[in-house]
């Protein structure tokens, strides 16, 4: 089972487990430990996918979330299949499925591919360019450019896997756990504090995960035994906890972060079973100890991407850390010190260093001086102008770079090779800095953004912090988390030093192509070059972040953590701005992609959203109500009967509320008792209308405006004793309502004593109405005297039904003789059965709230939020009767002397009737008076609701329209797609407009 | 993503809070009296500021009661929050 490329030794891999799994297919081997990127090289695949755009042939470039080339498709089944997986972050488990993305028929031989001879006619903005033209034929072009866009496919079903949410509190969160992590975490825990320590890796140790033994000693340990030691130095404590695979995916304001752990994806399947996929951690830390590290630079050269060229310190870890050798004949090409521990570490496990090209004149740090020792070659200011090898890198062709390092001079130089170590410096990570809100600077010596300023409890340290030497990270860390912790901790490491060179940048490297004959990819996920930024500023595109949009460099999944830097900077050779003045795009969050599962977490299926039922709501089930979402209720909507349709029963139920009797259930208004001295002030200053007058026992309608005299609100409300009321509300509006009343109560109104309590849930409410329904009340509630002398409209009864105290008041929202019987909620089931029973002999017929609307609408009764729509005033209701002259105030009565609330042309709410009795109107359909062949037309108003009623054998409508009230009787036009329908302006009130029915 | 102390409940997730606007904007005594420019300048008119901004929260899903913050709204930051009726610091 050994690979080609796996050292006979070493490694943290646990060779005595391997693991069989499949790529493209075929089925290869690894051990517990790797890496799918890690297994797949060390059989020799480096060639893992297509690139986006030209299709050309990538392969692993870093080790870490920061790879941009090998993003897999991780496959299971239709569910839970997942593209866009970094290769180099998936831990290997027995019977993994991955395979490549964005190519066809196969990542060897892709057909795609045609894109790269074509490639320099498709440079940035190609399809905003060519597709624009002409216009219809967009719908044609979309179709194949959306099937070429995109990488992996997604799951088309249901996702089977749990995920978890929780919420975590701590005094001390450091993110991040390489050495300034470490050291950080070796003083927090000697603190009292609660820790919490985090890791994206599966392992702890940042960097000095395969660092080179030869190189470093940490208290005269290698790395890896240093590592391990703290590691359960740490663990002995009981404050601090310590999560792996866990990555920050956003830092927001007040120290409030979002991680995302995963927990079983490393598992082989069965152990996987009934276990939490993914665990959301919404934490809010006291201190926030930000060591989130650096992230190698690639340089920018021509034929930059192709497999086989790989970071340098990604090129090191597979060796040390997996035992894997990613080629035999290496190649470095650096512009720092740090590649030479690649080179020191690659020459002691038997890879042939072919050359170091080095761009700068010389260095005189201790690895360049180990590496002259050893005898390997080094060439100083050479640079690397092209590579060549189709699906793996064979051979670099290097030359010396002139005096000013504008041009290549001299000799091509070919040097053959199968692996190209490439090391551009580093780039402090300070995505979650920025997002937390902190500031940035750029150093024009060191070029790199690094932390300056943030609002937060918030530090940060070690190379996210721009401090890239081991001792001085750690001397650094010692000192600022000491003083970030107000302790006085001694915190020895004694770290082996060695000297290092300085680092020199050259952003685009010349070439001794002409400008545009050369790839120099800057972006490699989204495929975008240094000539398609040249292009972009050629093109006037100036600020960052629009070349950002055009080129769409930065916009991948990796979200430019490689490219970003190297953008900027061509951005600012070429424009001739410092980097300081350009600025950086923004680094929004994730960090790292996140799955849906993970955001919803249990949210999902019956647990999506809260849906509220009404005590009787089982009864309705059970007589096949459809039902309606009201907010988060759910009412019965209509009771289909024998298989009627939806028509057939609103129409059937509407007439039987009219000539026998209904029942509705209207539990889901919503209910505000009000209590207190000035209960009685106070509602005269939120309604309309005058409510010092209404006598203990009397109901009265009521109209509630907003400030700026739109209507905002209705109801009923009851005067229960002298200081007690109840009021109702729409059913949407009940908490809306309770909140401004709360609002006037608390900030304007302090010195009235009122005392507002929602008692919606409280109270089950059943509404039985028509010209029956007086003569099942009596037969259930024995105790009230319900002759029309006694017991008026828009008065209330204390009932009792079976010894249980109940509100009955009679008012009505059909026009029929009506009651609202009011019990506590737990009756509620039982009192609609008694009237069903009650009722049965009278031909009693449940109604859901379709017919409700029908019938109201017949009266002309408005429903708040239908026909209005928050800029409709009581006068454009025609409503003038609810609203008191005489009164001195009340919410919203001066904004209806407003001129633009008095002015003439209004929109008014009138009826329609149809020229065609049977012509049903749209409701939202727009109204004219005048047609033309084809829009514009003048619009003056849309139907706001549209019915058949069915006892008055006809359609009708209710509408705003412009000038409503003065156009009574006017004919009016509904244009609609096929036909143009013909409407007369009515009164709003349809039927028995003198009221008779109230006292049948 | 901010943490609000409620001066009746304690600290407290902005989540459980509602936004009311900017702060001290009394309502006129005497409507009717004022004109329609004045009206308007009571109904529509708000700061909008960057930069310390005196407003009004609510404990919507707590205690139900309102108070008054000062907030930098470029940051966030809240210096202070203090009960209504109470009058901003000078």
């Amino acid at each position: 089972m050994s690979s080609k490329f796996r050292l006979q030794s070493g490694g943290e891999i646990n060779r005595s487990e391997a693991i069989s799994f499949k790529f493209n297919g075929k089925t290869f081997f690894g051990y517990k430990g790797d890496t799918l990127a890690s297994a797949l090289l060390a059989n020799g695949i480096h060639l893992v996918g297509r690139s986006f755009k030209y299709h050309r042939p990538r392969g692993f470039l870093g080790s870490g979330s920061e790879e941009p080339n090998a993003i897999v498709q991780v496959y299971k089944d239709e569910a839970k299949k997942e593209p866009n997986v970094r290769a180099t972050e998936i831990e290997i488990f027995e019977g993994l499925e991955a395979k490549s993305q964005n190519c066809w028929p196969s990542v060897n031989f892709d057909f795609g591919e045609i894109n790269n001879l074509f490639s320099p006619i498709i440079p940035a903005g190609f399809y905003y360019k060519t597709f624009m033209w002409p216009a219809k034929f967009w719908k044609k072009y979309e179709y194949f450019i959306r099937k070429s866009a995109g990488l992996g496919i997604s799951a088309t079903q249901r996702d089977p896997d749990l995920y978890d949410h929780k919420y975590y509190h701590c005094e001390v969160l450091i993110v991040g756990s390489g050495p300034a992590g470490l050291a950080a975490a070796l003083i927090a825990a000697k603190t009292e504090k609660k820790v919490l320590l985090v890791d994206e890796k599966p392992e702890i140790g940042g960097s000095l995960i395969g660092s080179n033994d030869n190189v470093i000693r940490i208290n005269n340990d290698t790395p890896k035994d240093w590592i391990k030691k703290t590691y359960l130095e740490l663990l002995k404590n009981k404050n601090v906890q310590i999560l792996n695979r866990t990555s920050v995916a956003s830092y927001h304001n007040y120290n409030y972060l979002i991680m995302v752990q995963n927990l079983t994806d490393h598992l082989n399947e069965n152990d996987k079973k009934n276990k939490i996929r993914q665990r959301l951690w919404k934490v809010r830390a006291k201190k926030v100890i930000l060591a989130t590290g650096s992230i190698e630079r690639t340089m920018i050269f021509d034929c930059n991407d192709r497999p086989g060229i790989m970071l340098s310190s990604a090129v090191r870890k597979y060796l040390n850390h997996y035992a894997v050798k990613c080629g035999n004949n290496a190649i470095i090409f650096a512009n720092n010190d740090d590649a030479y521990e690649t080179a020191l570490s690659l020459h002691s496990k038997g890879v042939k260093i072919k050359a170091i090209i080095d761009i700068r004149e010389e260095s005189n740090g201790d690895l360049v001086k180990k590496c002259t020792d050893l005898g390997l070659k080094i060439m100083w200011k050479h640079s690397v102008v092209s590579t060549g090898g189709h699906k793996k890198i064979d051979k670099v062709f290097v030359m010396k770079l002139s005096a000013d390092n504008n041009s290549v001079v001299g000799d091509k130089i070919k040097i053959n090779c199968d692996l190209l170590c490439v090391s551009g410096g580093y780039t402090p990570a300070v995505h979650l800095f920025t997002q937390s809100g902190g500031k940035l600077s750029f150093d024009e010596k060191k070029f790199y953004f690094y932390p300056v300023k943030t609002t937060l409890n918030q530090i940060s340290i070690g190379s996210c912090s721009g401090i890239f030497n081991l001792k001085k990270i750690i001397q650094d860390s010692n000192l600022k988390v000491n003083d970030f912790l107000k302790t006085e901790i001694k915190n020895e490491i004694i770290v082996s030093d060695y000297n290092s060179g300085n680092f020199k940048n050259i952003w685009l490297l010349p070439s001794d192509k002409v400008t545009g004959k050369t790839k120099s990819f800057v972006d490699f996920q989204n495929d975008s070059t240094a000539n398609d930024i040249k292009l972009a500023l050629r093109e006037g595109f100036k600020s960052i972040e629009h070349v950002k949009r055009y080129t769409t460099t930065g916009m991948a999944t990796d979200q430019g953590k490689i490219s970003n830097m190297h953008a900027l900077g061509i951005i600012s050779e070429i424009t001739k701005t410092k980097m300081g003045e350009l600025g950086t795009t923004t680094f929004r969050p994730p960090y790292t992609p996140l799955t849906f599962g993970a955001l919803v977490g249990r949210n999902v299926k019956q647990f999506f959203d809260i849906t509220r039922e009404t005590p009787m709501h089982s009864w309705h089930k059970k007589k096949g109500a459809k039902f309606e979402d009201v907010g988060q209720w759910k009412r019965a909507w209509y009771y289909p009967v024998n298989n009627e349709n939806m028509h057939d029963a609103v129409q059937r139920e509407s007439k039987a509320a009219r000539n026998n009797a209904g029942i509705l259930d209207a539990s889901t208004l919503g209910k505000i008792d009000i209590q207190g001295r000035d209960a009685n002030e106070f509602l005269n200053r939120i309604y309309t209308n005058a409510w010092s007058k209404l006598d203990i026992g009397k109901c009265r309608y009521g109209l509630m405006l907003n400030e700026d005299g739109m209507v905002y609100d209705d109801g009923v409300t009851t005067r229960l004793g002298e200081n007690h009321y109840i009021m109702t509300t729409t059913t949407g509006g009940a908490a809306t309502v309770m909140n401004k009343l709360e609002d006037y109560l608390q900030t304007e109104w302090p010195e009235l004593k009122v005392f507002l309590t929602s008692v919606t849930d409280h109270f089950a409410t059943v509404s039985v109405c028509g010209p029956n329904s007086k003569k099942i009340l009596e037969k259930i509630v024995k105790n009230i005297n319900f002759e029309d002398q006694k017991f008026p409209h828009m008065s209330f009864k204390d009932g009792i039904i079976d010894n249980i105290k109940c509100r009955v008041m009679r008012i009505s929202f059909t026009g029929e003789l009506s009651y609202e019987i009011n019990i506590q909620a737990n009756y509620g089931k039982a009192v609609w059965e008694k009237c069903m029973d009650a009722g049965k002999e009278f031909k009693i017929t449940p109604y859901g709230t379709e017919a409700m609307h029908l019938l109201r609408a017949e009266k002309g009764f408005v429903i708040v939020g239908q026909e209005t729509d928050g800029t409709i005033t009581p006068v454009d209701l025609q409503m003038d009767w609810i609203v008191s002259k005489k009164k001195y105030d009340f919410i919203g009565k001066r904004s209806l002397y407003r001129s633009d609330t008095m002015k003439d042309g209004r929109k008014q709410m009138v009826g329609l009737l149809t020229t065609d009795p049977n012509e049903i109107l749209e409701e939202g359909a727009q109204i004219v008076a005048e047609v033309k062949k084809k829009p514009p037309m003048n619009m003056l108003g849309h139907v706001t609701s549209s019915y058949y009623s069915p006892n008055l054998k006809k359609s009708i409508a209710l509408a705003l329209v412009k000038n409503g009230k003065n156009l009574k009787g006017k004919k009016l036009y509904v244009p609609m797609q096929n036909k143009i329908i013909e409407v007369i302006v009515s009164d709003s009130v349809f039927l028995d407009k003198e009221g008779n029915k109230l006292n049948a | 993503m901010f943490i609000i102390k409620c001066p009746y409940c304690g600290e407290r997730d902005h989540t459980e809070f509602s936004y009311g606007g900017e702060a001290h904007i009394v309502r006129p005594k005497q409507p009717t009296e004022l004109s329609d420019d004045q009206w308007a300048e009571y109904l529509f008119m708000r700061k909008n500021i960057k930069g310390l901004q005196y407003e009004r929260w609510n404990h919507s899903h707590g205690c139900r009661q309102w108070f008054n913050v000062a907030r930098d709204t470029s940051n966030d930051k809240i210096h202070l929050i203090y009960k209504m009726g109470e009058n901003p610091p000078k």
